[in-house]
């Protein structure tokens, strides 16, 4: 069998060779453009399959995770709490979102140049992505939009109404997430370390854009509305930690969608990022199993996905720039901090984050935006060029330790933003529709009172 | 007739239901209960946050049997589910006034 393949393969090359150019410019040149056809259709395919992976992240990854550390009243409310976002986000960033982020505008927010998607076709955006659509770039980045308003969503589960969390949602997007995305990705922004941007700041994949913001928007989001009734004196415990087994394994299948794909091509730096993220996974699994075996004495299964929740959170702002044993550390680290946060200082704190986004998302994402600054190197990412086009020192692991003084000013403006926007968000979400449910809402459930129907009916 | 109605540990529903085909009962109820005598409860823990759980999950077997077979269906069903230690369960017996098989209406023990 395997004399027969390499025959085959013997035969694919000679007739290649055969229609081989003889070295004239001409077609030396349809040579060139051959292999950049391939290469661009190489990476819109690995663009395509990681835009799906992204959206798998949300709906089922997100929302089959949270649902199952609800109360089972709350089951399809929290389901639809996720999946809301995939409809709604995505037609606001049709309108006017992707604009706003990806638009040069000024070095804070974008302009309206691609209002309605005006121009935004297969023709490939120089600027961003030159070897895939435009589309495809668009697309992709659609899929981060939609899932970081889903993150808070845990902040505020099993109390806040349905039709208050789409106008809070829209709100939040144009308050905070476009503006923030603009800053870090967008041509220009303020934090952009590769586009030009005042304060360069090292974000692969949305440590800053996707995890701080959410996550410290969900602490504010559950300071301003309150303790669930009962908590925490009630058992309030998950109903059915089989889902968020399964929605957590989505989500890590998913995220190598998220930090490879931010790769934006099918190159060795999709790799690099595809590995930095599967170790770091697998490390804060470990950590937060052992630190849960030391505090409680039982490693639990809710402990191990949370674990490998917060490694990928956190390693997804190196992701892209940090070697597979940095990203090791920065998974240990993420599994030991997170865990102090959310069964430690949250006790202590006694505010009702109920599943833990801020404790996982705003914690990881700041302790992964430092460590970044740390373990950045341009042994893995070269894109950053000095003036004599060599490859520039990018963390403190290359002789430039003030990269962590970059990033902590990058992730200090985005908890700005995010604390800001969303209060402003909530404000005036409060002022056209009451956020949280009344007393006997909450008591019958979300599924019930918001939606009409419940999850389980086996009596039927 | 009597209703013997019977709190056990869910791991011995094989055991009980065993012993009552020996001694020849065919009809039998069961249903999941939560409850508690003197038995503790256990400890859990969910992302550090530690709740007690008084009420614990049981079954609950439910025959009716006629007055002379009693202490003979009690004898085999506790044998069958003892194990000696705290949390075993109860056992609870009461008269029944009168029994009817939907199918063909007959009445009293005949039904049963």
């Amino acid at each position: 069998m395997p004399n027969r393949v390499f025959a085959g393969l013997f035969l694919l090359s000679s007739s290649f060779l055969a229609q081989a150019p003889q070295g004239n410019g001409a077609d030396l040149r349809a040579l060139q453009a051959a292999v950049a056809a391939s290469q661009s259709a190489g990476d819109n395919a690995w663009m395509l399959v990681s835009s799906a992976l992204v959206l798998m992240m949300t709906g089922p990854g997100l929302a089959l995770f949270y649902c199952g550390l609800v109360r089972k009243k709350n089951v399809l409310g929290t389901m639809m709490q996720s999946f809301a976002m995939m409809a709604v986000i995505t037609l606001l960033w049709a309108v006017c979102g992707y604009s706003l982020v990806f638009g040069t505008g000024n070095p804070f927010i974008g302009d309206l140049r691609y209002l309605f998607l005006r121009g935004v076709g297969a023709a490939p955006n120089p600027i961003y992505a030159p070897t895939i659509p435009h589309q495809t770039f668009m697309i992709y980045q659609l899929m981060f939009a939609i899932i970081t308003p889903a993150l808070i969503a845990g902040a505020f589960a099993e109390r806040v109404r349905f039709r208050a969390m789409m106008v809070f949602s829209i709100l939040w997007a144009l308050f905070v997430y476009f503006p923030v995305a603009h800053m870090v990705w967008g041509n220009g922004g303020f934090l952009n370390a590769f586009l030009g941007g005042k304060c360069p700041v090292f974000d692969f994949a949305g440590g800053t854009v996707v995890h701080i913001t959410s996550g410290f928007s969900a602490l504010v989001t559950a300071l301003y509305i309150g303790k669930r009734t009962g908590y925490p004196h009630d058992k309030i415990v998950p109903h059915n930690l089989v889902l968020s087994f399964i929605g957590a394994c989505l989500l890590w299948v998913g995220w190598f969608g998220f930090n490879a794909g931010s790769a934006l091509a099918a190159s060795a730096l999709a790799t690099s990022a595809f590995v930095a993220t599967h170790f770091a996974a697998a490390a804060g699994a470990v950590a937060w199993m052992a630190a849960e075996r030391i505090r409680n004495g039982k490693a639990s299964a809710l402990g191990a996905i949370s674990g490998s929740v917060a490694g990928l959170a956190t390693v997804t702002q190196g992701s892209g720039f940090v070697q597979p044993f940095s990203a090791v550390l920065i998974g240990l680290v993420a599994g030991a901090v997170c865990f102090l946060m959310v069964s430690v200082v949250k006790e202590k704190l006694r505010y009702d984050d109920s599943l833990d986004a801020f404790g996982v998302h705003g914690i990881g994402g700041v302790v992964g935006c430092l460590l970044t600054g740390v373990f950045a190197t341009r042994l893995v990412n070269s894109g950053l060029k000095l003036a004599n086009g060599q490859p520039a020192a990018l963390g403190w692991i290359d002789g430039n330790p003030v990269q962590v003084l970059h990033q902590l000013a990058g992730a200090a403006l985005g908890i700005a933003f995010a604390v800001a926007g969303t209060l402003a968000a909530l404000k005036i979400t409060d002022l056209l529709t009451p956020v949280r449910m009344d007393e006997r809402e909450e008591a019958t459930g979300m599924d019930l009172s918001l939606h009409g129907e419940e999850g389980y009916n086996f009596e039927g | 007739m009597v209703k013997i109605e019977a709190v056990i540990q869910p791991s011995k529903l094989d055991n009980a239901r065993e012993a009552l085909k020996n001694v020849g009962i065919d009809g039998l109820t069961v249903s999941e209960v939560r409850g508690h005598g003197r038995q503790k409860g256990h400890k859990e823990v969910y992302r550090g946050r530690e709740y007690n759980v008084d009420l614990l999950h049981k079954l609950k077997l439910e025959m009716v049997v006629p007055d002379a077979r009693q202490d003979e269906v009690i004898r085999a069903l506790v044998e069958a589910v003892r194990t000696g230690a705290i949390g075993d369960g109860k056992i609870f017996v009461s008269h029944v006034e009168e029994a009817i098989r939907i199918r063909d209406d007959s009445r009293g023990e005949s039904a049963l």
